[in-house]
């Protein structure tokens, strides 16, 4: 097998990606919108909102990465481009991950850029910041990998949206926890190896198991 | 030879009129199971058991809540081997018993959430606590919603169930998480007091209702299954000749 399927679904995904630069970042506008909602609706005292902010940027991130999912597979699977992956002698896992890595270039990567720019709207302290991109670091490649596979799961519906939202709720409830507590921890004096150590091994335990999961259910709804 | 036998056995089991007439034969019989088990249980939960030297009266509610998170997660494990005998070896059957499990277990854990609930209004002074013990069963509950819908939202019965047996493998990690979650967190929660290997640290006169109420969910479970499954079969296969002759020949 080379590498060349690989490099071909990357560069094709980025540039579909930067011709439609708009809808690509839409994601991150709502993550900001929900920021600003946030201080309007609890009002704007900086000590309390210092206390929510580790939680409220990563239930803010989640929530804006859960939009692009939708987008993940499906147009792949409407204009057929999926059923070309079983074609030829590629493994079709590496195109899966492939897939993920795209995928979280788009969507994950500017929300950790801009993590700052979020922290600093809720007044987190500012020496917590490293640690919440750090965290949102591991937090948006596993929200990729997790709701990848529950976007091919749903791949064969017609609702796939609202469904999608309800199956992701479960499998990331462990990454927010960690995630937001990680955060939490350093603003709070406290060390965050603990939290970012339980991230990183629940990281590799869904690059390895992951792919294989989604490929399976991808299959299942080709057939 | 023993082998060959269970294998063959084990196919029958899987073809939907062999499996019809079992899980017609059957319930009835797991159905008094409960029934006796459940009496026997409840007088003795109310009746025999002396009252808890701290929480009085109120603990009794215990021979519901433990017996029901116990079924609650004994259920998942359940459908997760019919998962892997449906995606592996794609017996329909397992496939029709791990989808209808799925309410069942739901139930289950519903039950055990609002028992605790209960349970924990005088006793915490609280109806809930965000700890890791309940927060875990909770997201049973919504792993178990998840199966559900995601089964329901497909047109073709096996291509949902099929899916869905995927997600029921994943979320098998929650399983471990809420068996340890009162060791490996500081939980408001109390720690396991029954232990099948070493001494439980219930006291003895307290055990013998939680042993017939445990049985009796397991038969309740067992009934229920059947039940519904034989009913999804004959659902699913309703225009099938099988299921028009055998409703021939009850009319």
């Amino acid at each position: 097998m080379s590498g060349r399927p690989v490099w071909a679904l990357l560069s094709r995904d980025l540039r579909l990606a930067g011709r439609h630069a708009g809808q690509s970042l839409l994601p991150l506008v709502f993550l900001l919108a929900v920021l600003i909602l946030i201080p309007l609706g609890v009002g704007p005292g900086p000590n309390l909102l210092a206390v929510m902010a580790p939680g409220m940027v990563w239930v803010a991130a989640l929530l804006s990465g859960l939009l692009a999912l939708e987008h993940l597979f499906r147009p792949d699977l409407e204009d057929g481009t999926l059923e070309q992956w079983w074609v030829g002698d590629h493994s079709v896992m590496a195109l899966v991950t492939v897939r993920f890595f795209s995928h979280w270039l788009i969507t994950g990567l500017p929300v950790i850029l801009i993590a700052p720019l979020a922290a600093q709207m809720l007044y987190l302290p500012s020496h917590a910041i490293p640690t919440l991109m750090l965290s949102l670091l591991l937090g948006t490649a596993l929200l990729t990998l997790f709701g990848g596979l529950v976007a091919a799961l749903t791949l064969g519906t017609q609702r796939g949206g609202v469904l999608l939202a309800i199956l992701i709720f479960p499998l990331i409830v462990p990454v927010l926890i960690f995630g937001a507590g990680a955060t939490a921890a350093v603003a709070d004096g406290l060390s965050a190896q603990a939290h970012l150590g339980l991230l990183t091994a629940l990281l590799v335990l869904a690059l390895t198991l992951v792919p294989l999961a989604t490929t399976a259910a991808l299959r299942l709804n080709i057939e | 030879m023993i082998w060959t036998t269970l294998k063959v056995g084990f196919h029958r089991l899987g073809t939907p009129l062999v499996f019809h007439r079992l899980s017609t034969v059957l319930p009835p019989w797991l159905w008094a199971g409960f029934v006796i088990c459940a009496a026997i249980g409840v007088y003795q939960a109310l009746y025999v058991v002396p009252a808890d030297y701290q929480q009085g009266d109120s603990f009794r509610i215990l021979y519901v809540h433990v017996p029901a998170a116990w079924q609650a997660m004994a259920t998942y494990m359940v459908m997760a081997v019919l998962a892997v005998i449906a995606l592996v070896w794609r017996i329909r059957i397992a496939e029709i018993m791990a989808m209808v499990s799925a309410p069942i277990g739901a139930a289950m854990t519903l039950l055990c959430l609002a028992t605790g609930s209960i349970w924990g209004r005088p006793m915490w002074g609280t109806w809930w606590a965000w700890d890791a013990r309940l927060t875990s069963m909770l997201v049973l509950l919504f792993i178990y919603l998840g199966i559900m819908a995601l089964y329901a939202a497909y047109e073709d019965h096996r291509k949902g169930a099929r899916v869905a047996c995927l997600l029921i493998l994943v979320g098998v990690i929650n399983i471990p998480i809420i068996h340890f979650s009162v060791e490996w967190w500081t939980t408001l929660h109390q720690g396991a007091t029954i232990r099948f290997f070493g001494e439980s640290t219930m006291h003895p006169s307290m055990l013998p209702p939680l042993i017939w109420m445990t049985v009796a969910f397991k038969f309740l479970y067992a009934a229920a299954l059947l039940g519904r499954a034989r009913n999804e079969l004959l659902l699913q296969d309703r225009s099938r000749n099988w299921v028009k002759t055998l409703m021939l020949k009850a009319t």
